[in-house]
């Protein structure tokens, strides 16, 4: 089973690197020289790559996402995303998806995807087209006038995805994306998502509090310390792709599951 | 039996007012001075109705202005204020407090300085309604959700893009409660400033007419005036469901979460 998993399309093409960072650290301002949030944060994700993060709450995994998108600036160390810092956020490199509660009420399905898309002045014909094209990779197909509240909460992930696609960035960021969703959402989400990325050949780091998700994701799971976090293991996750349900019943899935779990119980 | 619809119910119930109006006094339990019959009370407002029309207008006439100063001056400075953490710390408390208020109290103070003709209603229901007005908009902005601001800078957002894409379309269910609040406010403000000191306007025919025992001409008064503040209710409903459709969630049919995983057609994976 392991050999298959080395002709797994993106170990083939772990050698370039999409994002690289080399001593990460963070502290958050306060009294008696603040809260060391984060530490010594060092990692590669190759172009391609599906890596999960898992931790026990508060380690910071939240906080790593938003330094690797720009939006949250660390205290020292480097983030390079294909070579360049990124010390604001950029849509042309990395698209950020975050729980269900942060697409917009007020646009519709299809208005919410071509938002980012209308920032930049695009043209409105383009802007749908491409729009259109990205409900109907996330198999939304018709739902596209529908407001948020019409819509289940897996279908909001689906666009919150969509939305994240539009601007077709390399790199996609992922804030524990279905959180908010019952387990069998979850799990279609899971596979769906991985279906997506299939197709759309991005490079992703998702954070997760869920382990079953994790290994079910993964081509690499990095699972990080209480705070101060730091990467204290990173697990190979050998299971070929494409993922199937049934993988959730063999051994080997159990064993790497178990693994991290002893890892996160160590840690927290 | 099937129960009533609650608007057939409401109906009915308005429906028994008015008879109950016309039939009361009729029957002679409460004496024609204290309650005119409903169909006395309309025969004055239509035998008068050019008086009562043009006291309509003045009425209107400070009405809109006293709104378009709580509206504006409110959505303004409830911008500033709930936008600007110095200004929130600053004036939010005392603003606050100010709200219980009697403002009434400065009616005096108005006739003073403008008058008795339309402008002191015009400054006394201008300042009345715009305090929750503000409030509500400082509300409103503060209590944007943080996700919506990340998640449009993630996005690329420029400042001035997260103020108007994200920060007012998102603000505007509450700032639209309190204009609803508002815009009532300034109704009251200006018939009980008419009522107080003044020489035309509805509330000025109320007082008026009370002072010389005219019972069904004050009656015909205070039913525009009920009819004036329903309508502007109903209206801005209708404006605020037109304008914040996301908020008639509850009339929509909603999905749930288990026929997203069953219902929508879902791609053979890959």
């Amino acid at each position: 089973m392991q050999h298959v998993a080395n002709l797994n399309r993106s170990h083939e093409r772990a050698d370039e690197v999409a994002i690289e960072v080399a001593n990460l650290g963070h502290v958050y301002a306060g009294p008696d020289g603040g809260v060391p949030a984060l530490e010594d944060i060092s990692m590669n994700v190759g172009v391609g790559h599906f890596v999960v993060i898992v931790g026990p709450s508060g380690c910071g995994k939240t906080s790593l996402l938003m330094m690797l998108a720009g939006l949250r600036a660390q205290s020292e160390g480097s983030v390079l995303c294909y070579g360049r810092p990124i010390p604001d956020p950029d849509p042309e490199r990395v698209g950020v998806i975050f729980q269900e509660a942060s697409l917009f009420p007020w646009l519709s399905a299809l208005d919410n995807i071509e938002f980012p898309l209308s920032l930049r002045g695009a043209p409105r014909e383009e802007r749908r087209r491409r729009a259109e094209a990205m409900l109907t990779l996330v198999g939304l197909d018709g739902f596209g006038a529908r407001y948020p509240h019409e819509l289940s909460g897996g279908m909001k992930q689906r666009v919150s995805i969509a939305r994240g696609l539009v601007q077709d960035p390399p790199v996609l960021l992922m804030d524990e994306p279905f959180a908010a969703l019952d387990e069998q959402t979850r799990m279609t989400m899971g596979h769906e998502l991985l279906r997506i990325w299939n197709t759309t050949r991005k490079t992703v780091v998702f954070v997760t509090h869920s382990l079953t998700e994790a290994v079910y994701l993964a081509d690499e799971v990095l699972v990080m310390s209480a705070r101060p976090g730091r990467i204290i293991d990173r697990i190979p996750i050998t299971l070929p792709r494409p993922r199937t349900y049934e993988m959730m019943a063999t051994d080997v899935f159990g064993k790497l599951r178990d693994r991290i779990w002893q890892q996160i119980r160590k840690a927290s | 039996m099937r129960r009533p619809a609650p608007a057939n119910v409401r109906w009915m119930m308005l429906i028994t007012v008015l008879v109950l109006w016309e039939l009361v006094p009729a029957t002679g339990i409460i004496p024609e001075l204290f309650l005119p019959s409903l169909s006395k009370t309309l025969t004055v407002l239509y035998q008068e109705r050019q008086i009562y029309f043009a006291a309509l207008l003045v009425t209107l006439y400070e009405v809109f202005f006293a709104m378009l100063i709580a509206c504006g001056g409110g959505i303004l400075a409830g911008a500033l204020v709930g936008g600007l953490t110095l200004l929130r710390n600053l004036l939010l408390p005392v603003f606050s407090s100010l709200y219980a208020v009697p403002i009434v109290i400065l009616y005096p103070i108005m006739t003073a300085w403008f008058g008795v003709g339309s402008e002191s209603k015009i400054a006394f229901a201008g300042i009345y309604a715009f305090f929750p007005v503000m409030l509500s908009t400082a509300a409103g902005i503060r209590t944007i959700d943080p996700q919506f601001i990340l998640a449009a800078r993630s996005m690329g957002a420029t400042l001035p893009q997260q103020i108007t894409r994200v920060i007012i379309p998102a603000s505007l269910p509450t700032v639209f409660t309190g204009l609803r609040l508002g815009g009532a406010l300034a109704i009251i403000g200006v018939v009980v400033s008419e009522m107080l000191t003044s020489a035309a306007g509805i509330g000025y025919l109320v007082t008026l007419n009370r002072t010389i025992l005219e019972s069904p001409r004050v009656f015909a008064a205070i039913l525009m005036i009920l009819v004036l503040a329903v309508a502007y209710y109903m209206l801005a409903r209708a404006i605020e469901r037109r304008m914040v459709v996301w908020q008639s969630a509850g009339r929509q049919q909603k999905v749930s979460a288990r026929d997203a995983a069953a219902g929508v057609p879902v791609p053979a994976a890959a």
